[in-house]
């Protein structure tokens, strides 16, 4: 058929540049002062997260009636919002570790970036749980502290495991992204010329010697981070899925939330990491370190789990009416045809639809289709939170109690302000930090390991 | 050259092949003290350097469970031991709803405690001393070279042989390496006057902080702890109402819902007369008016009204509800003592509803008519 050559693995890295290319290529942002165009992107996003700002300093003031939950929708935009946050960080974890245990190359180019968008993803999903209940600088009463109540948090609680979890995992996630970074302190320390920043590099990188003694207990340590991040990242979004799971409401009350709201999470992260890759390989010149084959790669990846949600939709429609419980059963038709029908075939078009197309390879390889259809799959992700939370609750068992739920202009410019706030925490990322491993991509430039194989 | 001291001979390659070649040349030459500087690491260098496998699994074992026990022992003592409290029927030790958090905590300890062993503990880091370090050598094998450096307190160590050994396995710029002054046997100083004043502010700030925010900034609004809240209580005075009062008096007249006055207060015989059971002698009203003779009755006149109960000598007992003049009574009556209460017997008015008093004076019917039934009840 055709002439591919299986047996050979295509280099992760296109064309052969020197070890030398690679670091300069990447540590050009560091070295460069930023352009205007730099300062135009932080002014759009340090708007977006002034206006964030704003809107939560006179929700704080006023009280969070000035949102639009109320009874009987308790969780409107910051449960969405939180869910939806988390989920993005979900493919940074998935990249850096589980690709990292199946021996996926493809992945040292984008693992960096990934990690980061995680631990950013996951700071600004830890704003919304805090501000939900509506006096944060109270939010220590969560933490089983011995306190003057002589009283312990409630153990047997989702939400708590939810504190335990989302904490959890920030942590492991920066700790990841740091030891991996601690050979490129080393590497932008050894280069700089600059007094001040050759002090901040040699601080970071703790004094690394590129020792290949170090080298074998890094790697393990590598491995075993990866080993422990690989379990966890699926906890995290099973926990929050517990949140909505544990209770009895229908529509909520499901056991296949676990994997679906794991599949959906990874969905989405891709979808979002590979739109601002498009922009990172575009802006600095990263097109032979983040290849196209990699977004190819990733975007099949976006296709699986897609029709994984997919698949999802319609066993939930199937064992509402298998189970022959009439509440279940309404619940689902009243998502699809009832008052938030808009919501829910947004949803179904983006998550399920779209996605399809990426079983053509023109589609998977031509960059603007996939960055549209990427944006879609996140805006169909974020619908599909607002689906599940808002319409089981504003039509539960009780008719007298139904209401139609819409958010406020204050919850719009919550949900505005948490864009702002990721998109400036990435932007100050790309001039600050290496956004590409400069040591895990030399190690798979071709020609970088020695070739008589006796490993 | 008196003042500074060997550290070691190092010696630069340029092919990656190169490199684990001359690391295998290095080990089988005997040194023990080496080390080979690649800027990532390079497959099968472990093999070539004879090294041993890290034994780090070990720590993330013991660091895993520790988490994980520490996560358990503690949940148990807090909610089984020092406040049990029942939340959803569930037992104090509810296992399976523990099993999340344990993982948490157990991923938690190991990551942390795992990279903190090779930081510090296997690397001794932070070490930016290293006479390593800013040399040619250092920027060499961090940027596309790879290095290797025989040290001088290796015990084959000979200056000449290094240096020529280094040359026949390929190696280029052969340098040594020396201590610099402040390197060679600096140790940090805990009790220099900059760290004990950076000590000093940090507890100043850190206390200033901590009480400003627990005792003035949670006072302030909006975080006043819900203190001041824009609405009236009672007892308070009040600019909104005439008399200034925040809690009105009812409308006159006003009676609550289900509380219609009781219109025979005080006048039995009156009640005898006028008053007749609206209920029907059925089963239903039967069995609510046992209910109830059960509940508010029974503890002084006992389960058959004859005033024996389980609180006799306790009070004065009541007397038996089957005497002749209790029998004789009309339903009017027994319902005016129930509602009104005679002697030291209450008002059993807030308890039952109007409909429950009818349905118990059945009941004591009913209970009268056992003991003492007439001819006809035998047929």
């Amino acid at each position: 058929m055709s002439g591919l050559d299986y047996t050979q693995e295509i280099s992760v890295v296109e064309g052969q540049p020197s070890l030398r290319e690679i670091e300069d290529l990447i540590s050009k942002p560091l070295d460069s002062k930023p352009d205007k165009k730099y300062y135009i992107a932080l002014a759009i996003t340090m708007t977006m997260l002034g206006i964030g700002v704003i809107a939560l300093g006179l929700s704080f003031y006023y009280g969070t009636g000035l949102w639009g939950n109320n009874n009987p929708v308790g969780w409107g935009f910051p449960i969405v919002n939180f869910v939806f946050w988390v989920g993005i960080g979900h493919a940074g974890t998935l990249i850096s570790a589980i690709l990292f245990l199946f021996r996926q190359k493809w992945r040292n180019g984008i693992a960096r970036f990934a990690e980061g968008m995680t631990i950013f993803a996951v700071m600004t999903a830890g704003i919304f749980p805090l501000i939900h209940v509506g006096r944060p600088w109270l939010a220590g009463y969560l933490i089983p502290y011995p306190n003057q109540h002589s009283l312990w948090v409630n153990f047997t609680s989702p939400l708590l495991w939810d504190v335990f979890a989302v904490s959890t995992y920030l942590t492991v996630s920066f700790i990841f992204w740091y030891v991996g970074l601690i050979p490129d302190f080393a590497t932008l320390r050894d280069r700089t010329t600059n007094k001040l920043k050759k002090i901040i590099y040699s601080t970071f990188s703790l004094g690394w010697r590129h020792s290949n003694r170090h080298w074998q207990h890094y790697e393990m340590v590598y491995l075993i981070l990866a080993g422990f991040a690989t379990p966890l990242v699926l906890s995290v979004h099973t926990i929050v899925s517990f949140d909505f799971a544990v209770s009895i409401l229908p529509g909520w009350h499901t056991t296949i939330f676990p994997p679906y709201f794991v599949a959906g999470a990874v969905f989405s992260g891709f979808a979002m990491v590979q739109n601002v890759l498009i922009f990172i390989r575009k802006i600095f010149n990263y097109e032979h370190i983040i290849t196209v084959d990699t977004l190819e790669k990733m975007n099949k990846i976006i296709l699986l789990t897609g029709s994984m949600v997919g698949y999802a939709y319609a066993m939930e429609f199937f064992i509402a009416w298998y189970s022959g419980v009439q509440p279940e059963q309404f619940t689902f038709i009243n998502r699809a045809f009832g008052p938030y029908t808009w919501a829910y075939w947004i949803m179904v078009s983006c998550n399920v639809i779209f996605p399809q197309l990426f079983w053509f390879k023109k589609i998977r390889t031509t960059i603007p289709v996939m960055f549209v259809i990427g944006v879609l799959v996140n805006v169909g992700m974020w619908f599909e939170r607002f689906v599940i939370t808002v319409t089981s609750l504003s039509r539960d068992y009780l008719p007298s109690s139904w209401a139609y739920y819409a958010p406020t202009l204050t919850d719009a410019g919550i949900l505005i302000g948490s864009f702002g706030l990721f998109f400036t925490l990435l932007l100050l990322f790309t001039k600050t930090l290496p956004v590409v491993s400069i040591a895990e991509v030399k190690a798979v430039v071709k020609g970088s390991q020695p070739s008589h194989g006796d490993h | 050259m008196s003042d500074k001291v060997l550290f070691s001979y190092t010696g630069i390659f340029d092919k990656v092949d190169d490199i684990i070649h001359a690391a295998e040349k290095v080990a089988d030459a005997g040194y023990t003290k080496y080390d080979v500087n690649t800027p990532y690491p390079v497959h099968g260098m472990d093999g070539a350097m004879k090294l041993k496998p890290s034994k780090l699994g070990y720590a993330a074992l013991v660091f895993g469970l520790s988490g994980l026990l520490a996560a358990l022992l503690t949940m148990y003592w807090m909610v089984v031991a020092d406040y049990p409290i029942v939340i959803g029927g569930k037992p104090f030790f509810a296992f399976p709803a523990f099993v999340p958090i344990i993982f948490e905590v157990t991923v938690l300890a190991a990551s942390i405690g795992t990279v903190m062993t090779m930081l510090f503990l296997f690397f001794k880091f932070p070490n930016n001393k290293h006479p390593l370090h800013d040399t040619d050598y250092m920027k060499h094998v961090s940027s596309d070279k790879y290095g290797i450096s025989i040290q001088a307190d290796d015990p084959a160590f000979n200056e000449n042989e290094v240096k020529s050994f280094l040359e026949s396995i390929g190696a280029q710029e052969i340098t040594p390496i020396y201590f610099e002054e402040n390197e060679y046997g600096y140790s940090a100083k805990i009790f220099e006057p900059k760290f004990i004043g950076f000590l000093i502010i940090t507890a100043f700030l850190v206390s200033g902080a901590t009480y400003f925010s627990l005792n003035k900034l949670m006072f302030m609004t909006p975080f006043n702890w819900m203190m001041e809240q824009g609405k009236a209580v009672p007892q308070e005075y009040n600019e909104i109402f005439a008399n200034a009062r925040s809690m009105q008096q009812p409308v006159k007249g006003t009676i609550s819902r289900g509380n219609l006055p009781y219109e025979f207060k005080g006048k039995p015989e009156e009640a005898e007369r006028v008053l007749l059971n609206p209920l029907q002698l059925n089963e239903k009203n039967l069995t609510m008016g046992k209910a109830n003779f059960n509940i508010y009755c029974s503890p002084c006149h006992g389960y058959f009204g004859e005033g024996d109960s389980r609180m006799r000598g306790q009070f004065p007992n009541p007397p038996s509800l089957h005497s002749e003049k209790a029998r004789n009574w009309s339903d009017g009556r027994i319902y005016h003592i129930i509602s009104d209460g005679q002697n030291i017997m209450p008002s059993y008015s807030s308890q039952l509803t109007r409909q429950e008093r009818w349905a118990t004076v059945l009941y004591i019917r009913a209970l009268q008519r056992s003991l003492n039934a007439k001819e006809s009840d035998l047929k």
